[in-house]
């Protein structure tokens, strides 16, 4: 098993979270964006293996399964969306569907 | 075990970085996938041998194939190519990339102010210590988790169907709800 420093865990976890966040800041297909989610939700995740395995308790691994619960839940709905906003709007842009007006 | 873990997160890195900023939807799964496998690899170097099969499985298997079949579905081709070209210029990525860059900088001088705590090099976290705790002082968790998988199947199956024609003369007839609908 590795013996790493947990800055360095923690360290690529913050990386993959700001690549992430800077993903949803910038792109305009909204595919691109619940990528970029999943994305954040993936090194949130991996914060809390960090942190479990420094303690060696298996609290951060349970936590990381109610993460993983709520991004395939959240996946689920938003690729719905997604289907909707096509089939309404006919285009992926999400500046499109910012009048909160159906 | 540590050159694993270095080379994953190397690969980690360049795959999310290569999906986020891609230009073809498909494309971009693909290095999520790779993204996902160097992230379980490094679950497993940090004594998460569960964690990596779930990560594999769902993440990379379950997850991605629901974006593979909506890009399917959407039938995406060169001409969604040419779209994000235009809608995703260079100049755009500065301002975000920046503010981005200035948080993490802030993350990672709050981590190396303390002093360096090394990881324990002991052996994995066993899957009965996972099941007995997940099931014993976070079964509440566990269920609330199971409500929020069925409101997101609920929400995802209404969100999703497509209407039918008489279905829509049926609204016509309820002004309230065809007021809501385009």
């Amino acid at each position: 098993m590795a013996s790493i420093p947990m800055e360095q865990g923690l360290l690529l976890a913050g990386v993959l979270f700001a690549i992430g966040l800077t993903g949803v800041l910038v792109r305009r297909n909204i595919i691109f964006v619940l990528l970029s989610l999943e994305v954040m939700l993936n090194a949130a995740g991996l914060a809390f293996i960090v942190a479990g395995y420094r303690w060696g308790q298996p609290d951060g691994q349970v936590l990381f399964l109610f993460v993983l619960t709520m991004a395939a839940a959240e996946v689920s709905v938003g690729l719905a969306l997604v289907l909707q906003l096509h089939r309404v709007f006919k285009t992926l842009d999400v500046d499109v569907a910012s009048r909160m007006r159906g | 075990m540590n050159a694993v873990y270095y080379i994953s997160s190397v690969v980690a890195v360049v795959a999310t970085v290569a999906a986020v900023t891609g230009l073809n939807a498909v494309h971009s799964l693909l290095y999520l996938i790779v993204s996902f496998l160097a992230v379980a690899l490094i679950f497993f170097t940090l004594g998460a041998p569960v964690i990596a099969a779930l990560e594999v499985i769902i993440y990379a298997g379950a997850i991605i194939v629901l974006f593979i079949f909506v890009v399917m579905i959407l039938n995406l081709g060169d001409v969604a190519v040419e779209q994000e070209k235009r809608w995703t210029v260079g100049k755009m990525w500065v301002g975000p990339a920046l503010l981005a860059l200035v948080l993490m900088a802030e993350l990672v001088y709050v981590l190396f102010q303390q002093t360096v705590h090394h990881l324990p090099g002991a052996g994995p976290i066993q899957p009965q210590d996972l099941g007995a705790t997940l099931f014993g002082p976070y079964m509440l968790g566990v269920e609330l988790a199971s409500m929020v998988l069925l409101a997101g199947l609920v929400g995802a199956y209404h969100l999703g169907r497509r209407r039918q024609p008489d279905e829509t003369a049926q609204e016509r007839q309820e002004p309230v709800d065809a007021g809501a609908r385009r």
